[in-house]
């Protein structure tokens, strides 16, 4: 991403990643409401260095980083990440046979 | 995987961020097996108030607790929110390795270590003797230069901000780091509270880098900036 300085660009990433996360109704969400009431807390400072404002800034640009990197990794690992094994009645299913079934269940089976 | 470890770090800062200084730092959910398994077993996700002012994160009815029991309380609101951001995004099942935030809270609260500030400061400053910043090659020359021209400054902000001299080196024993550079930033160090300090040290290890570690956590230096210093060598190749 280019040059992200300014606020309502990060502002808007922001909420744009609780909207993947959270499907339609993110703007009941308790993120959403935060974030802009934030957002608006800051906006309004005369001086140029405000701190109050330059840390508000570096707070949402992590956090912005955070949640696009965790969508990122979730992506990746379900792409790259291992299933694990199959069970019994897949594997049985690969090659066309059925595992045979014991109607009342087995023996030691409570 | 780069990303991966953009993101864990900006956990951490983000974790070390609403942590200031000073800050005065209850439901049977467990975590137990930590299977890819685990359902999504409840509705909503919601923070409430409780006593010290403390925050709680609660699911549906229930309050949240850490691995070992203990009530799930975070410092302040901007926390309790990121965290229970966390557990909403969860679909069908729970993936932990999703939540990083509330990893790093739980670390905190349950203190699986069971250390005390002054050894997390120790080990903190212990790591500045095999800081990333200060270990130069020799060769090729165009590692050299990146290395003088990206690294440099940052050194030089650290001496200017904390009043320390580090070194930089090029030999395998890497830089002498004085004592009185150590009592400073020791001292600096004594002032923030363990949650910050559980933050910072997660951050350092995954940068390899006390500096840059520094650096970034008062905001000399972006997250993505950071992870591209610390990974410099390999961005090289």
């Amino acid at each position: 991403m280019a040059s992200l300085s300014s606020p309502l660009r990060v502002c808007r990433e922001i909420l744009k990643e609780l909207r993947v996360i959270q499907g339609l109704s993110y703007k009941q969400s308790l993120a959403y409401n935060y974030v802009l009431d934030q957002f608006r807390k800051n906006k309004v400072t005369e001086e140029r260095y405000c701190r109050a404002q330059q840390e508000a800034r570096h707070a949402s640009l992590t956090y912005l980083c955070l949640l696009v990197s965790t969508r990122n990794h979730l992506a990746l690992h379900n792409l790259y990440h291992g299933k694990g094994e199959r069970s019994p009645e897949e594997v049985a299913g690969l090659v066309g046979l059925r595992l045979p079934t014991q109607p009342g269940g087995k023996g030691w089976e409570k | 995987m780069f990303k991966s470890i953009i993101r864990l770090k900006s956990g951490a800062i983000s974790f070390c961020k609403v942590c200031p200084r000073h800050q005065a730092f209850r439901g049977t959910l467990k975590y137990s097996t930590a299977s890819a398994d685990r359902k999504r077993f409840y509705e909503d996700v919601s923070i409430s108030q409780g006593e010290g002012g403390l925050y709680e994160v609660n699911l549906d009815r229930r309050k949240l607790k850490t691995p070992s029991g203990k009530l799930f309380t975070v410092p302040n609101e901007a926390l309790a929110i990121a965290v229970a951001t966390e557990w909403d995004a969860q679909k069908d099942t729970i993936k932990f390795y999703t939540m990083h935030l509330t990893t790093l809270c739980n670390t905190a609260l349950d203190n699986p270590t069971q250390r005390n500030k002054d050894q997390m400061i120790s080990a903190a400053l212990k790591f500045l003797e095999t800081d990333t910043i200060c270990y130069r090659v020799d060769e090729p020359p165009g590692l050299v230069e990146l290395q003088k021209n990206e690294w440099d400054p940052v050194l030089q902000w650290i001496e200017n901000r904390y009043n320390v001299t580090i070194g930089s080196s090029s030999s395998i024993l890497g830089p002498e780091i004085p004592e009185g550079t150590k009592d400073r930033l020791r001292q600096h160090l004594s002032s923030y509270t363990l949650w910050y300090l559980t933050g910072l040290e997660f951050v350092i290890t995954q940068l390899k880098s006390l500096v840059l570690s520094l650096g970034m956590i008062d905001r000399h230096l972006s997250v993505e900036q950071a992870v591209l210093l610390s990974r410099l060598e390999e961005e090289y190749q």
